[in-house]
């Protein structure tokens, strides 16, 4: 019975998710552009996360590769090292490590600021100033979301790499050319565009469920936090679902 | 006051005119045909207690809520029936004060004043903007704040730099949401005595929605009760307060 009702609880949730993205478009495609609000957002979500996911990224670059190193010894194939980090990297680690981070740094805090103009009626009072505060407020920051995201990816890839420098000279001598030849020697297109492509994804996931969350919190401050909390699990959980589908669709076409 | 406003007005320039107008939400009826005028230059308030639609019915004047039934003219327009771009013209001439002040805490306050100016006139100069900033913000008496972010504010100055930029476009009806709840004696009495300031100087029509005896006795021209949804009384404090009917009398105790 309780089953049932949280089955169609979610069910609601999503449609009314789905109609907020549509609303997303409809609003989105029709001028005026609340362009300078736009550019504003591009720079709070790009620019101010990118110490954060630099750091993680670099991080993560020195234990993939420290954790790789033994198995690839036993196999003989100590050498290859850069080459399968930078596979790992850019096809998985990075985006989704990247997207997670995003995700609670941006997602909530989109979260938390929508959700507080709306419960101390700003988002009203934008509204009674002649302004369409869907297109101000949630236009502008799934925008700058779905743009940033893939940057912040590819800084976050190059990061991650020279960690994994790093990690291989722990052990071995390999010089930095080296290094990145057989980096670049190994990593294709195919594995490079598709992780690109989903990125985008991923940060719409980010933005459009972070103002989806706060632009309809409920009443109170207790709501604003839940909001905040629940853009973050939502627009995680959203990634994995979204990086399954882009294996899926990644290996139609790679066969 | 009240008697000459309205010899004066005896045209009956009604600015703002509510015919039984209903809302519910689900199966709560939380309006029902209520109905409301306004003239120019008076000040109404509605009092209510808590929960009984005070905010609902001043949203569906502003045209935030769709009311179910009924009709809100407002210099003669029907504010459910307008579109959007001749609703934003109706809105640029009134002037909302929230309960909550709705300050964007992003902005400082100069930005907070500028955004209802730049969002409605766009064709104005940067001087006239920055001279139309620092003039409402004189008329509250916080020329001093004008860079300082809104959580550096105390409560009731807050309430001044929501005021100051619910004047800033001049409009001729302001509707104040419980300008006094949450104030002290002594800040709310400044802030009704600022509300009537202003209401002399610019010559605007108030709709004022509170439950605080004060505001009431200094603010009214006439009082509008609410009450399960109906607009129980309609007549001067004065009045009011000679009532017997012990459903008027438990306000006024
Ligand atoms: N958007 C909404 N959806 C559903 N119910 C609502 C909504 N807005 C208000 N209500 C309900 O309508 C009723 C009246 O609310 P309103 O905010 O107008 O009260 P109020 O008279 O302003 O009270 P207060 O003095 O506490 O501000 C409340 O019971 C509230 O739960
Ligand atoms: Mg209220």
């Amino acid at each position: 019975m309780s089953l049932r009702s949280d089955f169609t609880a979610f069910l609601n949730g999503n449609g009314e998710l789905f109609s907020f993205s549509l609303r997303f478009f409809r609003h989105g495609l029709n001028p005026p552009f609340e362009f300078a609000e736009f550019i504003k957002q591009c720079y709070v979500i790009g620019y101010k996360s990118l110490p954060l996911i630099g750091l993680t990224a670099f991080i993560m670059g020195i234990v993939l590769t420290m954790q790789l190193r033994p198995s690839m010894a036993d196999y003989g194939v100590e050498s290859q090292l850069p080459a399968i980090v930078a596979i790992a990297v850019v096809r998985e680690v990075g985006p989704v490590i990247t997207a997670l981070i995003f995700a609670g740094k941006i997602g909530s805090s989109i979260g938390a600021e929508l959700g507080s103009m709306k419960v101390t009626e700003q988002i009203d009072a934008m509204e009674v100033s002649g302004t369409n505060p869907f297109k101000y407020l949630v236009v502008t920051r799934v925008l700058a979301c779905t743009l940033m995201l893939p940057v912040l990816v590819m800084l976050g890839d190059a990061i991650s790499l020279y960690g994994a420098y790093l990690g291989v000279n722990i052990h071995t001598n390999t010089s930095f050319n080296l290094f990145w030849t057989q980096v670049f020697d190994n990593l294709v297109f195919g594995d490079v565009l598709p992780a690109f492509i989903k990125s985008f994804f991923f940060g719409f996931a980010v933005g459009i469920i972070g103002c989806y969350k706060g632009y309809n919190s409920s009443r109170g401050t207790e709501g604003v936090g839940l909001s905040a909390n629940s853009a973050v699990v939502v627009s995680s959980v959203m990634i994995f679902i979204i990086d399954l589908l882009a294996v899926q669709v990644t290996n139609i076409f790679d066969y | 006051m009240t008697s000459d406003k309205q010899v004066l007005n005896s045209s009956l320039d009604k600015v703002m005119l509510i015919n039984n107008l209903c809302k519910s939400f689900g199966d709560r009826h939380i309006l029902i045909n209520f109905n409301l005028e306004l003239i120019r230059g008076e000040s109404v308030v509605v009092l209510g207690k808590s929960g009984s639609g005070k905010s609902v019915l001043i949203k569906c004047v502003i045209g935030l809520l769709r009311p179910d039934k009924g009709s809100i003219k407002i210099f003669g327009k029907n504010i459910p029936d307008l579109n959007h771009d001749e609703l934003d013209q109706v809105r640029a001439k009134i002037g909302f004060l929230f309960q909550s002040n709705a300050l964007y805490d992003s902005m400082t306050v100069r930005e907070n004043l500028e955004f209802p100016l730049r969002r409605h006139w766009i064709e104005v100069s940067q001087e006239e903007v920055d001279k139309m900033v620092e003039d409402a913000l004189e008329d509250v008496g916080l020329r001093h704040t004008i860079d300082m972010m809104p959580v550096e504010l105390s409560g009731g100055m807050r309430k001044r730099v929501a005021l100051a930029r619910t004047l800033i476009l001049k409009p001729e009806i302001i509707l104040y949401d419980e300008p006094t709840t949450g104030l002290d004696t002594i800040t709310s009495k400044e802030i009704i005595e600022l509300m009537i300031e202003i209401q002399e100087k610019y010559n605007t029509s108030s709709l004022i929605i509170s439950h605080d005896m004060n505001c009431v006795r200094m603010a009214s021209d006439r009082v509008v009760m609410l009450m399960d949804g109906r607009c129980y009384a309609n007549d001067t404090y004065e009045n009011l307060i000679k009532s017997e009917d012990p459903k008027i009398k438990m306000f006024f105790e």
